[in-house]
């Protein structure tokens, strides 16, 4: 066989394999979906004894609530019941809120910048001091910076994320007046600011109102370094352990024989060649930020997806509550499935299997 | 005297021990030996095992009742000689909730490492050994439930079940008990071909039988690492749960209930919110410094990584 002949064979298997990751990737992620909604469903309908009764209370006329029932499909076997469930969750429907009487979706797409643009800032925060000093404590190892990675890492593992919220509070809003009271904008700006997107920070700068956008800053900086810490921890220790293993790497010698410096070996071999797991490890902090933002939220009272689902939880609002979930939990997976194939994209060990 | 401990050491590590209970006790003392050289894994071993005593001796250590206060007199003390931590809003004695908050904190962990411990090891285990279609569809349902925010659906669970410690227990077991069958897993993937398990085999011994008597002993000290690390996890997520009012209800002293109940106050009374967060803090902590000791005595290999 020819050069030629050979590359094409090679070319060919490799499209393959892609097509098989692809549609295994595929299927993968249908199944976790459909797990997801089918979690869900069982929440919502299963466990409580009576949906009906849930929506109206107790004290509803028989013939409405043999309406309602008919209405909401109870009547039907439980599996045309999760079909018809399966089709409005997919397109979105997941009823109306009790509480807001709007759409369930509708506010949800209210509040969830507000969620999405805490957890971004927050994971660029963690990322930006938790990739340095997690190299840092790898290439000191044992050392007093190697330490306090170590102790960062323990604590953020350890603390309640709710009460080191509360405690910032009181340290840098009551005591030192560093940051704005909990909230995402002052009063004073919320009926003159209109935003586009969703996003204050960037509209707020897109329009050049430079107040507005400082005064966002400090009611966004405490929860997002909150979340940043606790994104942090975990990165910084990821990072240390890839680190080490490529440290232990025989290209590692080989660069220092050939007589490079240090810092270029760390930060442009090591490193480089650590960012493929840290790829994944950021998607996956982000993801757990995007959980994490539920607490967070109600302590900062920030008007993201995480304080919608408390309030409709303390409002028995199941829809709401359900809605949210779904959300959240279809970002998570997503983010969790991107970042895994992401890794297969990019490290070339990995095209083998 | 010290050729008396002599002695028994060499018998503990004899090459050749006599009985089995000589060699379970001879590896059991060289876990031990390494596990103890760690420092940082005593004091975790420490805190857990005082944590254990406070829960036990509750009723005894507290100076104060933890569910009935002194309303007149005693309301939102600040720390003093009488009241080490203060009094919340309803003059109750906060060292006293506390004390009496680490039954339920006990209450909860033991109870979700009894309910998903079991579950993933068995989920695990039959996947693991049994391989085929039954692996398959017990492994899509394990990552299945590995994908979904934890947190948000014990939310989702307790809204449904209703509020109450034993709902929150039952839905953070419901969603921590994948990792486990997949280590329960892993672990029978590696000693399912070994001649032990031909031999057992050989023997006639059931799937059933094979399972539960020959495998799942080999899973169980990877087990036991992995739940004593997510102990703290799972306090946290109870206490978050508890802090929403979602898990333990009023007047139960739990730790995250206490925190919610003293957010109103953080401004001015910082202990009553104060204290509770730094038991939860302290005992993570204990958990975490314990699960990474007893990873590095169990299994060497994955140490410091």
């Amino acid at each position: 066989m020819s050069v030629a002949e050979l590359e094409a064979t090679a070319r060919r298997r490799r499209a393959v394999t892609i097509g098989a990751s692809i549609g295994r990737f595929l299927i993968i992620a249908a199944t976790t979906y459909l797990g997801l909604l089918a979690v869900t469903f069982f929440i919502g309908r299963v466990i409580p004894i009576d949906p009906v009764l849930a929506v109206l209370g107790d004290r509803a006329p028989s013939n409405v609530v043999e309406r309602v029932r008919r209405e909401m499909g109870l009547d039907l076997p439980l599996i045309q019941q999760f079909y018809i469930y399966l089709k409005s969750a997919l397109s979105g429907d997941f009823g109306t809120s009790v509480l807001t009487t709007n759409p369930v979706m509708t506010d949800i797409r209210r509040v969830f910048p507000a969620t999405i643009e805490l957890a971004t800032l927050g994971t660029i925060i963690g990322s930006i001091m938790g990739i340095p000093l997690g190299v840092l404590a790898a290439v000191k190892r044992g050392s007093l910076i190697d330490q306090i990675v170590r102790i960062i890492g323990l604590v953020g593992y350890s603390v309640p994320i709710f009460w080191l919220g509360l405690l910032g509070l009181v340290l840098f809003y009551a005591q030192l007046q560093w940051v704005a009271y909990p909230g995402r904008i002052d009063i004073v700006f919320e009926y003159t600011f209109s935003p586009i997107t969703g996003f204050y920070l960037l509209d707020a700068a897109w329009q050049g109102q430079w107040d507005v956008f400082w005064d966002l800053l400090r009611h966004i900086i405490l929860p997002a370094s909150l979340l940043g810490y606790f994104s942090l921890a975990y990165i910084s220790r990821m990072t240390r352990s890839f680190m080490l293993n490529e440290l232990s790497q025989e290209y590692i010698v080989a660069a220092r024989a050939k007589g490079l410096s240090e810092t270029r070996i760390i930060w442009g071999h090591a490193l480089r060649n650590a960012a493929v797991p840290m790829v994944t490890v950021i998607a996956l902090s982000y993801a757990g930020l995007l959980e994490g933002s539920v607490l967070t939220e109600t302590v900062f009272s920030w008007p993201g997806i995480g304080l919608y689902i408390t309030n409709s939880l303390q409002n028995a609002d199941m829809n709401a509550v359900l809605g949210g979930t779904i959300v959240i939990g279809s970002v998570f997976i997503g983010i969790n499935l991107l970042s895994d194939l992401l890794y297969r994209m990019l490290d070339p060990r990995t095209k083998d299997e | 005297m010290s050729t008396v401990a002599e002695t028994r050491r060499e018998w503990l590590l004899s090459e050749r021990p006599a009985s089995r209970m000589q060699a379970r006790l001879g590896r059991a003392y060289v876990t031990w030996r390494r596990f103890s050289a760690n420092r940082l894994a005593m004091v975790g071993l420490f805190i857990i095992v005082a944590l254990i005593v406070v829960a036990a001796l509750a009723d005894v250590l507290a100076p104060y009742s933890p569910t009935i206060g002194d309303l007149k007199n005693a309301r939102l003390l600040p720390p003093s000689a009488q009241h080490w931590f203060g009094t919340d809003d309803l003059g109750r004695d906060i060292l006293s909730r506390i004390i009496h908050g680490s039954r339920w904190t006990l209450f909860v962990v033991v109870l979700v490492a009894i309910i998903a411990a079991p579950i993933g090891l068995l989920v695990g285990t039959v996947a693991g050994y049994a391989g085929g279609w039954i692996d398959a569809v017990l492994m899509r349902i394990t990552d299945i439930f590995l994908a979904f925010p934890k947190l948000v659906l014990a939310l989702a669970f307790v809204a449904a079940l209703g509020p109450g410690i034993e709902n929150a227990v039952l839905a953070i077991a419901v969603t921590s008990w994948p990792p486990y069958a997949r280590i329960a897993r892993a672990e029978t993937l590696t000693v399912r071909n070994s001649d032990y398990i031909k031999a057992v085999q050989l023997m006639g011994a059931s799937p059933l039988r094979i399972v539960l008597r020959h495998i799942m002993p080999m899973c169980i000290s990877s087990l036991i690492v992995r739940v004593t690390l997510d102990m703290a996890g799972i306090i946290l997520t109870a206490a978050g749960l508890g802090f929403l009012g979602l898990g333990a209800q009023p007047p139960l002293p739990e730790w995250g209930a206490m925190i919610a109940s003293g957010r109103r106050f953080i401004l001015d009374q910082w202990w009553v919110a104060g204290a509770p967060g730094f038991a939860i803090l302290i005992v993570s902590l204990g958990f975490n410094l314990l699960g990474d000791g007893l990873r590095d005595a169990l299994d060497p290999r994955s140490g410091d990584q």
